[in-house]
């Protein structure tokens, strides 16, 4: 989570390999390159094979098999449903997260820049961060409707906390040593925040902004369920109530790889074009 | 052993022979003496060193030169003029490299021309000067994390040269760089020091490289940090590297720094 | 932040915020946000009443049950994943997906599996909370150094002795901080599993407020849960302070 520690190596230990190890954990985008191809084919045919195994038993009488599953996303996807309720689900998404990464970004980078702002605001968030947001998703009906305002304000209760709190964390922890490097060479304050400050801390920021999306695809689909039948929710709600499982399935299967995608794109993005030292980490 | 402070060793140097003064020193980190009463002169053209035990406030003093940190009493002059914070005439080169990460060697070697506004190609061609005059020609593009750490200093080490300051500020420069990269550095900042005709403040807790590359080297003691002891080693330089390695005068210089500093590691 | 020479403590803003939500309260300006006092006031006849008392009993019951299922299979899991290469490769994968996708979508799924009721919510708990332990608990394993294991084995640990005195100490900083973090997960979990099911526990709660407009006790029941969840967050942080000292020296 924390930037890359690549800059302040160790100081005064034995010198180590240049290459720092790869970093913790497996992130969405090295998923595509860190492991052979062979090992991700297998993965995903033993779980088709397991469900497809399990629909034919069936373990449940709403439990449809794999291929039961994959012909319903087909079917879907001619009938122009699914695009539909796509058009429906990603509008909100959208918006939410193009205005929570602008006021999220800004109100981390000021954040992290004064700590006036630090003591005011910073709690507040950690306080949202950790907080199930979720719960007062019903009181937004009662002010914005159930149209596309209020699943916007959905996606933006649970996506800024996280991108505000990766901003600000991110500008609070900027390298110290490179912005006495700046200081050194009289740097001034703009020079040290636009040129040191932002490039040092734009891959948390960016990471933060992967979280938001993450949790703004959580709070659209919550809005769809709870408050307003629209979308992705309701494809999945009404295929349920006419006990079309299969439908109902294929499109909860659609919107995990849909958010899987993006968020893998993103990172994708952000290895390639923040972090030249991790490309061939 | 505690010689008076103030001294200065061999022939009294005239005053526009000094770069760097500093006088009564004192710096507290909250309850902790770190400094206390430090009066250097530090002659022009010189290498000297700041050597003593770990922890002892060598980097802090260096970094007061700098303008880095604040003195908590004190003052240091640089040219006569008193020091408020960073300046032009002097430049500092980081024991961790503080290279950018995003940034290709070019741009990092000429970080400190690029914020004193100066236009790309004029920086670019004094950029590209200096990072052949480290010996790094060919590696303009590339990024740190593709350079060794030994590769990765002479980065920090051109960037330095670059601002075409006086004084050199070179905080345990080597310390992160493994050991056949080291002597071989240490060689060519000999080399450097030779051609560039700079003032070099030198911070090491090796007393090999002290003795080595130094032509005068400011012992201090433990914390509170007072100066201990200014040593010159009488070394032939023009002689090839091996052969200072194996001076008599270098062997003995380095004993005798030992002997000096042993009591204080526990 | 320091006022006239004092340090500040950081969390003292919330005074301030409490302040601002009690105004506009007072202010009657948005129907939706009664003053905090009355909140308080009703929050204290609430925890009083026996359908409160209930309905925590029954979210926290799925809530621990869940958390435990998690904790449990997460760390074997982590470990597993940490130490062998073909389980690593199988799983990695799914364990990545499943960290940020959209669980909520589950839910409905998981309704009609489980049934409407307690079972649904508490696999909902666990699939929120699981996976981060899981990669967390990975990456401690990974992270052990291999000359700890080496010395395990030339001083002659059994295996059992091997992963309970060294693997899984060396590895409890990361594996600490992937339960906090699951923890996390696991109260939106909750809360999200609930007001989906919407017939029990909290859930309900926020249901039957939420439509008869009663706002104290919406907000109250909001306050209840947003601090348990900050103490419970809080807690383990203060463990993980306490191994954080080898964290770094290992």
């Amino acid at each position: 989570m924390m930037a890359s520690s690549q800059a302040n190596t160790q100081v005064d230990g034995p010198v180590r390999a240049v290459h720092s190890p790869a970093g913790r954990g497996l992130g969405l985008g090295r998923l595509f390159t860190s492991h052979p191809v062979a090992a991700r084919v297998v993965s995903l045919g033993l779980f088709f094979l397991v469900w497809e195994i399990a629909g034919r038993v069936p373990i449940s009488y709403a439990f449809p098999t794999f291929l039961d599953t994959f012909y319903a996303f087909g079917a879907m996807l001619l009938d122009g449903s699914l695009f539909v309720a796509y058009g429906s689900t990603l509008q909100p998404l959208i918006i939410g997260i193009v205005i929570s990464a602008v006021v999220g970004v800004g109100l981390g980078i000021v954040m992290g820049l004064s700590r006036k702002a630090e003591w005011l605001v910073a709690p507040l968030f950690i306080v949202l961060q950790s907080a199930p947001m979720a719960a007062l998703i019903p009181l937004i009906t009662f002010v914005y409707g159930i149209g596309l305002l209020a699943k916007t304000l959905a996606v933006i209760m649970l996506a800024l906390p996280v991108i505000v709190l990766n901003g600000y964390k991110a500008v609070r922890n900027a390298n110290p040593s490179l912005v006495a490097m700046c200081r050194s060479f009289q740097g001034t304050r703009m020079q040290q925040i636009t040129k040191i400050i932002i490039p040092d801390a734009s891959p948390v920021i960016f990471a933060g902004l992967r979280l938001g999306l993450a949790a703004g695809f959580i709070g659209v689909i919550l809005a769809e369920l709870l408050i307003t039948p629209t979308g992705i929710g309701d494809l999945i709600t009404y295929h349920r109530s006419v006990a079309n499982y299969a439908e109902m399935y294929a499109a909860v299967v659609s919107i995990i790889l849909v958010s899987t995608l993006t968020l893998a794109a993103l990172e994708a993005f952000e290895i390639r074009v923040l972090r030249p030292e991790k490309k061939r980490g | 052993m505690t010689a008076p402070s103030a001294s200065i060793l061999g022939v009294p140097h005239a005053e526009s022979d000094i770069a760097v003064e500093v006088r009564s020193i004192c710096k507290y980190y909250s309850e902790v003496e770190a400094l206390r009463m430090i009066d250097l002169d530090f002659p022009r053209g010189k290498l000297t060193t700041l050597l003593g035990p770990s922890g002892c406030g060598k980097t802090t003093l260096l970094k007061i030169i700098a303008g880095l940190v604040e003195p908590t009493s004190g003052e240091v002059r640089v040219n006569g003029k008193a020091v408020t914070g960073p300046g032009p005439e002097r430049a500092f080169v980081f024991q961790d490299f503080a290279l950018m990460p995003w940034a290709t060697v070019m741009r990092n070697v000429a970080f400190g021309l690029e914020l004193k506004g100066m236009g790309k190609a004029e920086r670019q061609s004094i950029a590209r000067h200096y990072i052949s005059e480290v010996g790094l020609t060919g590696f303009e593009e590339k990024y740190p994390h593709e350079l060794s750490g030994g590769m990765r200093q002479r980065v920090g080490l051109a960037r330095a040269f670059a601002v075409d300051a006086e004084v050199l500020l070179l905080d345990e420069p080597f310390s992160a760089v493994d050991e056949q990269n080291r002597r071989k550095f240490q060689e060519d900042l000999l080399q450097l020091v030779e051609k560039e005709r700079k003032t070099f403040i030198f911070v090491t807790h090796s007393i090999e490289e002290a003795v080595y590359v130094s032509d005068r080297i400011v012992l201090l003691s433990r914390r509170p940090s007072r100066v201990a002891q200014i040593i010159e080693p009488k070394i032939d330089r023009t002689a090839s590297p091996d052969a200072i390695r194996r001076d008599q005068g270098y062997l003995d210089t380095v004993e005798e720094i030992w002997q000096g500093l042993k009591h204080y590691v526990d | 932040m320091t006022l006239y020479g004092y340090r500040v403590p950081m969390m003292a803003s919330l005074l301030v915020w409490c302040l601002v939500w009690e105004l506009v309260g007072q202010s009657g300006l948005m129907f939706l946000v009664p003053p905090l006092s009355s909140v308080l006031v009703a929050g204290v006849a609430m925890v009083q009443t026996g359908t409160w008392q209930s309905a925590a009993w029954v979210t926290l019951h799925s809530f621990v049950i869940g958390m435990a299922l998690a904790i449990v299979v997460g760390i074997s899991l982590g470990v597993l994943m940490g130490r062998f290469r073909a389980v690593d490769e199988l799983f990695s994968i799914w364990v990545n997906i499943f960290v940020s996708a959209p669980l909520s979508a589950l839910v409905p799924v998981l309704m009609i599996l489980f049934g409407i009721g307690e079972t649904t919510v508490i696999v909902t708990v666990f699939l929120f909370a699981v996976w981060i332990i899981v990669l967390d608990t990975r990456a401690g394993i990974q992270h052990v150094p291999s000359s700890l294991i080496e010395m395990g084995r030339c001083y002659g640990a059994s295996p059992f002795a091997l992963y309970g005195k060294i693997v899984l100490l060396a590895a409890l900083p990361e594996i600490l901080a992937g339960i906090r973090l699951g923890l996390v997960r696991g109260v939106k979990g909750v809360v999200i599993g609930q007001l989906l099911v919407a017939i029990i526990g909290y859930g309900e709660l926020f249901e039957l407020y939420s439509r008869s407009f009663d706002m104290e006790n919406f907000w109250a029941l909001t306050i209840i849960l947003f601090a348990a969840a900050m103490l419970m967050s809080a807690a383990i942080e203060y463990i993980e302070k306490k191994v954080d000292y080898y964290a770094g020296v290992r």
